[in-house]
């Protein structure tokens, strides 16, 4: 071999070295492009499938309460007022239990038990969502509806204000029900972020309030809560994002009504239910287009929500990064 | 000396009343385990997995068709998503990092990380659905990719950033370009931490409802037709669920301890894949 064509040789190699780095720079660049194109996809999709119904409604949509397809009447009331009466009782109920779940997983557990427990939360958030539907409908419902509503009927009905939140025959589905599927479902969600916040903050934090003699509970919420404060409120916001848009579970026990009820253990709708029980069966533009609009609310509510969520902690994470 | 004791009470009673949460959160867990086991193995059988979903009210068959569809319908959304997904990946271990591009899609990825899915089915509708005409298997796939890309995007960004920085800057010296570096050095040193997060992407993807419901939607039949409606695991359990027969309510509960029992199992070995990689990466 002679000194040129070993020359050569090396620079088809290099050539092609060349060509792979820019074929490779520019599959990653285009994947990541992608992944951008894909919300841009889902943003404009949806507005044009809903354009009909939205133009055709206009603000009506958001503020009347018929739901007649018969009459292609459509307004999305009960459906928000549904989505959001859940998700607000689903948190009620989440925070509190999620918040005791990180402190014991991070303060109180001995070590052996951390792991198993924390494992233990997380499949909980890994079971698929129409099997908490099923359960919530075969299991909890019956139960709610022989022991819990029954009491609650007989206890807080008659109170004079909140006693209309109890009030009507007990269902077993409703809105109570899908509040405490949706409460069981968010759980995980809320308590791993919680707990990976709280594992942020620096032991000296805690050894200084413990040096002067705090009690546990009192390093919980003098020390831990202040300094991931921001993280909670990113892990609640996160928790909520996932309660408002849940779709089978609540489908299942919500009971599929388009109304508005005072009580809280009549049946209800919202948007994804709506969306997920009649879809299908629309017929007409204006039909399957107001489901879409729904829809178009549904991602609008939540991107808002998950937007801030995110935003929040990703302040943290970066707090985080320039103190290590 | 009673200040002292008001805030020892607190104390007990705070921390107990945290051991009490925990505990509902693992009796939740519990009854939802025992409640399929007891229900769902009641219907196990070979004919389980030899036959079709049957008419209704009609007694004996199976899920055949549906345990087919579902691995169909999985696979291709996987093979669709997950290189996608790598690549992006990629893209923001290794090219992007702090550029503001970078930023703004991991922050994308993020927000879809967590979007509902069922917004993800009306996408699909409305883009392939619409134009084909009719529901496919095809649609099904395209709608479960989606939902898997961004889960592949963060885990595969996680895992690459755990490779260390002096096996990079080795392959660097010998004079190897950034993508050789990534195929030969980067992706091998990473494999396993590559194959967790496709792990936890096929758990996740696999019992999503929502998006097939009018995508894929469902078939009675043994469907092998990418563009024809196919039968799927999570829509015949939602069928069958809700429907007043006691023989689809069978199916439905035995569907449903199948599919949880695959995820939970998926997600076990993904958690053991990661702690074995524990002492090279990060703690926790």
């Amino acid at each position: 071999m002679d000194q040129l064509s070993i020359a050569a040789g090396e620079s088809t190699h290099a050539v092609r070295q060349r060509l792979g780095e820019r074929l490779f720079g520019a599959a990653t660049l285009v994947a990541a492009g992608l992944v951008l194109a894909l919300l841009g996809g889902v943003t404009l999709a949806l507005f044009v499938g809903a354009w009909p119904a939205l133009s055709h409604f206009r603000f009506g949509f958001l503020t009347r309460e018929i739901w007649n397809p018969v009459t292609s009447q459509f307004g999305a009331l009960a459906p928000i007022y549904g989505t959001v009466v859940t998700s607000l009782i689903a948190m009620l109920i989440a925070v509190p239990v999620s918040f005791g779940v990180a402190i014991f997983l991070t303060e109180l557990s001995p070590s052996w038990l951390k792991r198993p427990v924390g494992v233990a939360i997380e499949l909980l958030a890994a079971v698929p969502s129409i099997i908490f539907g099923i359960w919530g409908l075969f299991v909890l419902a019956p139960i709610l509806q022989q022991s819990v509503q029954p009491w609650l009927i007989a206890h807080l009905g008659v109170l004079p204000s909140i006693g209309g939140l109890f009030r009507g025959p007990p269902f077993g589905i409703g809105v109570l029900t899908a509040a405490l599927v949706l409460a069981i479902m968010v759980l995980p969600f809320i308590s791993s972020v919680m707990r990976d916040v709280f594992e942020t903050v620096p032991d000296v934090l805690k050894e200084s309030g413990y040096g002067l003699g705090a009690t546990t509970w009192e390093v919980v919420w003098h020390v831990v809560v202040p300094y991931s404060r921001a993280g909670i409120l990113g892990g609640v916001m996160l928790g909520l994002g996932r309660a408002l848009g849940e779709t089978m579970a609540v489908t299942f026990v919500i009971g599929n009504a388009h109304r508005i009820s005072s009580s809280l253990l009549a049946p209800g709708t919202t948007i994804s239910a709506s969306i997920a029980n009649e879809f299908t069966e629309a017929v007409g533009e204006l039909y399957t287009s107001s489901l879409i609009a729904l829809g178009v609310l549904l991602f609008l509510i939540t991107f808002s929500v998950i937007a801030a969520a995110r935003f929040m902690l990703l302040r943290l994470e970066r707090r985080a990064l320039s103190t290590v | 000396m009673r200040r002292s004791l008001v805030r020892k009470l607190t104390n007990i009673v705070a921390l107990a009343l945290s051991t009490v949460a925990t505990l509902i959160g693992l009796t939740c867990l519990g009854a939802i385990l025992w409640t399929l086991l007891r229900s769902g193995l009641a219907g196990v059988s070979t004919q389980l997995f030899t036959h079709m979903t049957p008419p209704p009210g009609s007694a004996g068959g199976g899920l055949l068709n549906a345990i087919f569809g579902s691995l169909a319908v999985t696979a291709i959304g996987i093979a669709l998503g997950a290189p996608i997904g790598i690549l992006a990946g990629t893209y923001l271990a290794e090219y992007g990092r702090d550029s503001s591009l970078a930023s703004v899609t991991r922050f994308v990825n993020d927000v879809l990380l967590s979007a509902p899915s069922i917004i993800v089915g009306l996408f699909v509708y409305e883009v392939v659905v619409v134009p084909m005409g009719h529901f496919s298997a095809i649609a099904g796939a395209l709608a479960l990719a989606v939902i898997a890309i961004p889960v592949t995007v963060r885990t595969t960004e996680d895992m690459l950033r755990l490779v260390p920085q002096g096996l990079k800057d080795a392959s660097t010296a010998l004079g190897a370009y950034p993508w050789r570096t990534i195929t030969s050095v980067v992706y091998p040193a990473a494999r396993s931490g590559i194959v967790t997060g496709l792990l936890l992407a096929i758990a996740r993807v696999s019992g999503e409802t929502a998006p097939l419901l009018f995508t894929a939607l469902n078939n009675q039949f043994w469907s092998s037709n990418l563009a024809a409606p196919i039968a799927n695991l999570p829509v015949v359990i939602f069928q069958f669920a809700m429907s007043p027969y006691q023989e689809w309510q069978q199916l439905a509960w035995s569907g449903a301890l199948l599919i949880t029992l695959a995820i939970l199992l998926l997600s076990i070995v993904a958690r053991v894949v990661v702690s074995a990689l524990q002492p090279t990466g990060r703690a926790g």
